[in-house]
């Protein structure tokens, strides 16, 4: 093992682990807004790549289709509910329509435009809308209702949730995996080292992403009210935040981040319908690095299990998975040993 | 009133005896969803092209999805036994899937026609035949083209299952044999976003030429991984790879590889002189006019394999019993050991009391990617 060796790896690794710090972030983000433990965090990132994947073929993806279905199902809900506090129709109605109404536009785009073969950048743009979109109206089916259910009772729901977007991923996209073309194809050649274009590209994106996410909870209005809820959602109720708008705007970020970084690792592997749930399992173990509250712990965990994961590879490549799992363990008696840790509803 | 609900009782007990006894039942395992299923619903594909009787006995086909699972197959395959009262298992597709299965067939004495080239340990596949080649007889091809190449030294990089597994051991063995040496052995799975710390490391122990042992369109990652890191020698996949998938997803990358394969897939390009090329050609023209040109695969050769050893067995066994009954099911097995050579879409097999493998070595046909389409080579 020499010094081309080590600097390839730790490439390789920061690669990956810009990906899994993403996904760390969102899953913290999640967490700590509606104490959910997001575990189909992944599946937005195979839902991203394989959307654009379908996209690239000029079909319509499936995805669009349970977008829609999934949009009518939330809008009946939102009439049904605002119905059953007002006995007001027109009300009722138009909060039914509100709930429809992105969902709807992105997905008529998506279909008009799917036949059309646009360029790579407009099929990106076109992808994030959609998964985007799925965000807050998973939160809406799956979790609202439960709000105020005990964390576990969220984390069965999270597994329901996870098994049901891997089933329905088989259904849309197949069972074999699809590799997206490259957004920049160049490549850097720094002695032994060579720099992919989609590298810098991902290193870049997640940089940029982490940056604005800090600034957005720093300085906007609306960021510090997600923070409020964080701390203290019954706090933040009685301060007029409402805690079903600060969950599905945490569901829409966090399946904004995870569509992102299916773009950004689709070029580089194959994805497959199934492959987000590792992806984002890496991204929950540097969750728990960073205590499932803090981003920047979070961050350094996701690299440094990036870099363990390369490393693990090179050395034993048949224990791989389980050097990165077995890590989590002497964090946790760590973290439970030297924590003081504090919970607040 | 008790009266007429057991009476109720006794005439569906009977229905259901009635009809059990007069058909020909086959429980179908497959992964029709999970990792295998790029496997498992291809045969699931052909399975609904199979005929309706066999021998003049009527079929009736349960396909139940194990999920790659192996703690599900095991729970389908004793509810096969026990509630459906099978006469042959057919499957599990994925290697880790179909052992367990073996084992229930084993122990309940029905026969099972494995889709996966399951490795067994001695005296415990009485029950088991195997459809595929098994991975021996897959690289006694690979090896002879290997020999032919003047390779001498190979780099391993294979999935962390079964699969992987008992492609490492028969691979090495069939290679000593010849004087090649497998120099460096590296692992990965098929979900990994990345294989570059493998393909570093495999590139710098320098082998004349790299196996992978993949399956699908999973086979393509770790090839272009290796290309990525500028090595110039002969890259092999092994027959769970010989799908268009390699070339969908591999693209330019993967041109120039060695593929072994069974016959069924290049059907065309097959010699007149080659004994499955009638039946392959039936098997290819069968499949894609249902699903599409291109289509074809291995594994739906299998399923389609597998009616045809019926078709032969099946009246050599109606001599002795009915079917349903564990006689028809020992008599069944007793003919897929007795019927002699068989003429598959996927080469000639011939299973024996002591053989449940059957094909013979010159079954493996090495194929190579030019211009994203196979070349026989």
């Amino acid at each position: 093992m020499d010094l081309s060796i080590v600097s390839i790896l730790m490439l390789d690794g920061l690669t990956n682990g810009a990906v899994y710090a993403l996904l760390g972030l969102a899953t913290v983000l999640v967490f700590t807004v509606t104490r959910v433990i997001f575990i189909p965090q992944g599946e937005f990132v195979a839902y991203g790549a394989l959307t654009l994947a379908i996209f690239q073929t000029g079909k319509v993806p499936g995805t669009v289709w349970l977008l829609l279905l999934m949009a009518v199902l939330a809008a009946v809900m939102d009439v049904r509910l605002t119905w059953q506090h007002t006995r007001n129709a027109p009300k009722a109605l138009k909060a039914g329509a509100l709930t429809l109404l992105v969902p709807a536009v992105v997905s008529a785009i998506s279909i008009w435009a799917a036949p059309r073969q646009f360029s790579m950048l407009v099929q990106a743009l076109l992808t994030v809308g959609v998964v985007t979109s799925f965000g807050p109206l998973v939160y809406r089916l799956a979790y609202q209702s439960l709000a105020d259910a005990s964390s576990l009772t969220l984390l069965i729901v999270s597994v329901g949730v996870h098994f049901a977007m891997t089933g329905l991923g088989l259904l849309f996209f197949g069972a074999e995996g699809f590799r997206n073309p490259s957004f920049w194809d160049a490549r850097f050649n720094l002695g032994p080292l060579a720099l992919t274009g989609q590298a810098i590209i991902i290193i870049g994106v997640s940089l940029a992403l982490i940056v604005l996410l800090w600034q957005f909870f720093e300085h906007t209005l609306y960021g510090k009210a997600l923070r409020a809820t964080a701390v203290n959602r019954l706090g933040a109720r009685l301060m007029g935040i409402s805690s079903h708008a600060a969950g599905q705007a945490t569901f829409a970020m966090a399946a904004l981040i995870g569509a992102l970084s299916g773009l950004l690792i689709g070029p580089t592997t194959t994805v497959f319908y199934d492959s987000g749930f590792l992806i984002g399992l890496k991204g929950f173990v540097a969750a728990v690095i960073g205590g499932l509250h803090s981003y920047p712990v979070a961050a350094v965990g996701a690299l440094f299990v990036g870099l363990v994961e390369a490393f693990g590879s090179f050395w034993a490549s048949a224990f791989k998975e389980v050097i990165v799992f077995t890590l989590i363990l002497p964090i946790l008696v760590w973290r439970s040993v030297a924590g003081g840790h504090s919970e607040e509803h | 009133m008790k009266f007429t609900k057991t009476l109720i009782t006794a005439a569906a007990a009977l229905a259901i005896c009635g009809t059990a006894l007069a058909d020909i039942t086959i429980g179908v395992v497959a992964p029709l969803t999970g990792p295998a299923s790029g496997l498992g619903i291809p045969t699931g594909n052909q399975v609904k092209l199979w005929p309706t009787s066999i021998a003049g006995e009527k079929l009736k086909v349960i396909v139940l999805d194990d999920a790659t699972d192996p703690t599900n197959g095991t729970k389908i395959a004793k509810r096969f036994v026990t509630e459906d009262k099978v006469d042959v298992i057919m499957g599990s597709v994925a290697t880790p899937v179909a052992i367990p299965v073996a084992a229930v067939a084993e122990e309940s004495g029905t026969p099972q026609l494995s889709w996966s080239p399951a490795v067994l340990p001695p005296g415990k596949d009485k029950w088991t035949f195997r459809m595929p080649q098994s991975n021996a007889v897959m690289a006694h091809a690979m090896v002879g083209l290997m020999k032919k190449q003047g390779i001498k030294t190979v780099g391993f990089l294979g999935y962390t299952d079964a699969y992987g597994e008992s492609w490492l051991k028969d691979f090495t063995a069939e290679a000593e044999k010849n004087g090649i040496k497998v120099i460096a052995t590296e692992r990965f799975a098929r979900s990994d976003t990345s294989v570059t710390a493998q393909a570093l490391k495999l590139t710098s122990a320098n082998p004349d030429a790299m196996l992978i042992v993949a399956s699908g369109s999973g086979a393509a990652m770790p090839h272009m991984a290796i290309v990525d890191r500028g090595y110039k020698g002969k890259i092999y996949q092994t027959h769970a790879a010989a799908s268009r998938d390699l070339m969908r997803v591999g693209g330019k990358a993967v041109e120039g590889a060695f593929v072994v394969s069974g016959p069924a897939v290049i059907a065309e390009q097959l010699p007149d002189s080659h004994p499955s090329k009638k039946v392959a050609t039936e098997f290819v023209v069968q499949y894609e006019k249902a699903y599409g040109p291109g289509s074809r695969n291995q594994f739906a050769g299998h399923a389609y394999d597998s009616i045809l050893v019926l078709e032969k067995a099946v009246p050599i066994a109606l001599k002795k019993a009915k079917p349903g009954t564990p006689e028809f099911r020992a008599a069944l097995r007793d003919a897929f050991e007795t019927m002699g050579r068989t003429t598959l879409s996927h080469g000639v097999l011939n299973w024996t009391k002591d053989d449940h493998w059957g094909y013979t070595n010159e079954t493996g046909v090495m194929l190579k990617v030019v211009n994203g389409d196979w070349k026989v080579e």
